[in-house]
């Protein structure tokens, strides 16, 4: 059985070849082959790819270069944007404008999100630590374990999904009404009055929103425990931070910046450079949030090792 | 003055004085995908003259607007304006170069989140810093007062009709004083009464203001109205440029054709 025919699936012995190309071609390289050819009297084909490994490795290269061009122009529009940040004029009403929108607008959900988070952390913390007869790390368990890794990922998490599909979809939106046109027609750089303000606010504003949602979620930690088993609050924070040093907290919740940097940029990339109607706005808010999300995490990867290098 | 151009040889009249433009494009190629939108464009606006741009509709006009302003680059040829080739500026210096034109976008391009005083004023709030408020509320004022939308300022551009949106996007467009007014179909999708308000309207500040002008429009009554020259395009050429006799003596067989249908 040739390799051509068992690659695609299926040649019925004897038949000149039934197996169909791309959009209905009779493959070549199968024409002649198989059963119909007399040893000695008709030289063999030469064997060529399958179609199919053609168009996957076509695809693949489609992928790869679109990958590298999609990193390309980011990096192109970052460079646009830090370049029109630090020139004057500076934009500081709009700047003031976004911060309220990042920070003010995203405190109610992050601090539900930290809330239920504590809650969480308590319950299987308290199984498993009992489980262990550990319970008395309990408050050291819940502090670190909020502060270190769960208050800054889902803070991250829940304002890309907030803030990054709304500024994508915002300025997807001006994108296809022409409006960052009339902005630029109007001798106003668009990148230093939409991108940079919007980029900058979610820098600033990630570490305060990670502190919200920390403390919410060791508030709520706190009360899930102390239903269960009494222990005051002082004690609590006393316990929970004994021996901690600032190294411990501190750079977990600035690494949250770079969060931001990552939720504004790609935010306002995807959201800049939008066509396509409806379909387009559409699709610029998936993919700000999809895209910044993943990024995030795999950012966390490199920040996390960072830290435990830099400040052990 | 008529222009006529040859399509072969894509060369104006020699015997033409071709005084200093505010606006000259030369020989300006444009293709997108490998579709040849301009094919060698050529032209000039001067101070106070007012050119309108027609052709069918894909025959690369807005295209030429957004090169114009700089939205867009030529794949090549040379646009230049007040002698200065705009080609390759960076943002910020083709930014100084912009406030002295007005753009006035097919759909008006209206800010949705500011109201109709908001829009016109935002181009004064970034560029004149220096003005005080009460002066620039007044100036507000009075460029809404000349497209006649005095009683609305304070309304929303989704609440205000398409002529409205189009008067305010013109005061936009007006508010740094430019030199220079480019206008993309003006009138598309307003019914006649309206489109002949814009009309006068964009006659009304032309007098006043003695701008260099570039109106793209399809509608040749509209062009006839305000434009002092018009140029015809097709197929990314500009098979003519001069007045309306010029084009109505033409023996152009594509320039009967548009003004019989037209």
């Amino acid at each position: 059985m040739d390799l051509g025919a068992a690659f695609l699936g299926s040649l019925p012995s004897g038949s000149g070849g039934t197996v169909r190309g791309r959009a209905g071609e009779r493959p070549e390289f199968l024409s002649d082959r198989g059963s119909t050819a007399v040893a000695g009297t008709i030289p063999p084909l030469p064997v060529r790819r399958p179609d199919v490994i053609s168009s996957a490795a076509n695809s693949g290269t489609s992928l790869f270069n679109r990958f590298f061009e999609w990193f390309g122009s980011l990096g192109i529009f970052f460079w646009r944007v830090l370049t029109a940040a630090v020139t004057p004029p500076y934009e500081w009403r709009e700047l003031i404008r976004q911060l309220d929108e990042v920070g003010s607008k995203s405190l109610p959900l992050v601090a539900m999100a930290g809330a239920a988070i504590g809650v969480i952390i308590s319950l299987e913390a308290r199984y498993s630590l009992t489980r262990f007869g550990a319970k008395s790390m309990f408050p050291a368990t819940l502090v670190y374990s909020v502060i270190q890794v769960m208050g800054p990922v889902i803070t991250g998490l829940v304002v890309s999904g907030r803030v990054g599909a709304g500024m994508g979809a915002e300025l997807a939106s001006m994108k296809v009404t022409e409006q960052i046109d009339a902005i630029e027609t109007s001798a106003i750089n668009p990148y230093r009055l939409l991108a940079a303000t919007r980029i900058l606010a979610c820098i600033l504003m990630l570490p305060l929103l990670t502190l919200a949602t920390d403390a919410c979620a060791l508030a709520t930690g706190w009360f899930a425990q102390a239903l269960v088993e009494p222990l005051s609050f002082s004690q609590f924070i006393t316990s929970g931070f004994n021996g901690a040093t600032f190294n411990a907290f501190l750079p977990q919740t600035f690494k949250t910046a770079v969060y931001g940097l990552i939720i504004g940029l790609i935010a306002c990339f995807q959201g800049m450079r939008t066509r396509g109607g409806a379909a387009g706005v559409g699709r610029a808010a998936t993919n700000s949030v999809v895209l910044a999300s993943l990024f995030l995490i795999l950012s966390d990867v490199v920040l996390v090792k960072f830290i435990l290098v830099f400040f052990p | 003055m008529a222009t006529t151009y040859d399509i072969a040889t894509k060369q104006a009249d020699p015997r033409q004085d071709i005084p200093a433009s505010m606006i000259a494009v030369e020989n300006v190629y444009k293709s997108f995908a490998g579709h040849k939108v301009l094919n060698g464009v050529s032209l000039q606006v001067n101070q106070g003259e007012t050119l309108a741009v027609l052709g069918r509709s894909g025959t690369g006009k807005s295209v030429l607007l957004r090169l114009i302003i700089g939205l867009d680059t030529p794949d090549s040829g040379s646009i230049s304006i007040h002698g200065q080739d705009i080609a390759g500026l960076a943002l910020d210096r083709m930014g100084e170069i912009r406030k002295k034109m007005g753009f006035l976008f097919q759909q008006a391009a209206l800010y949705d989140s500011l109201s109709v005083k908001e829009n016109v004023a935002f181009p004064l709030e970034h560029h004149r810093r220096d003005m005080p408020k009460s002066e620039r509320v007044d100036r507000v004022r009075q460029l809404l007062v000349e497209v006649g939308l005095d009683g609305d300022i304070d309304r929303m551009p989704s609440d205000i009709s398409g002529g409205m949106q189009k008067r305010v996007g013109l005061a936009r467009a007006l508010a740094l004083e430019p030199e220079i007014l480019l206008l993309d179909e003006p009138t598309a999708g307003l019914d006649p009464i309206s489109s002949g308000e814009i009309d006068e309207l964009i006659l009304k500040l032309q007098r006043e203001r003695q701008m260099a002008s570039i109106v793209v429009t399809h509608d040749l009554h509209s062009a006839r109205t305000i434009a002092s020259r018009l140029a015809l395009l097709k197929d990314g050429e500009v098979v003519i440029d001069g007045t309306f006799e010029d084009l109505q003596q033409s023996d152009i067989g594509f320039v009967k054709e548009f003004l019989k249908q037209s």
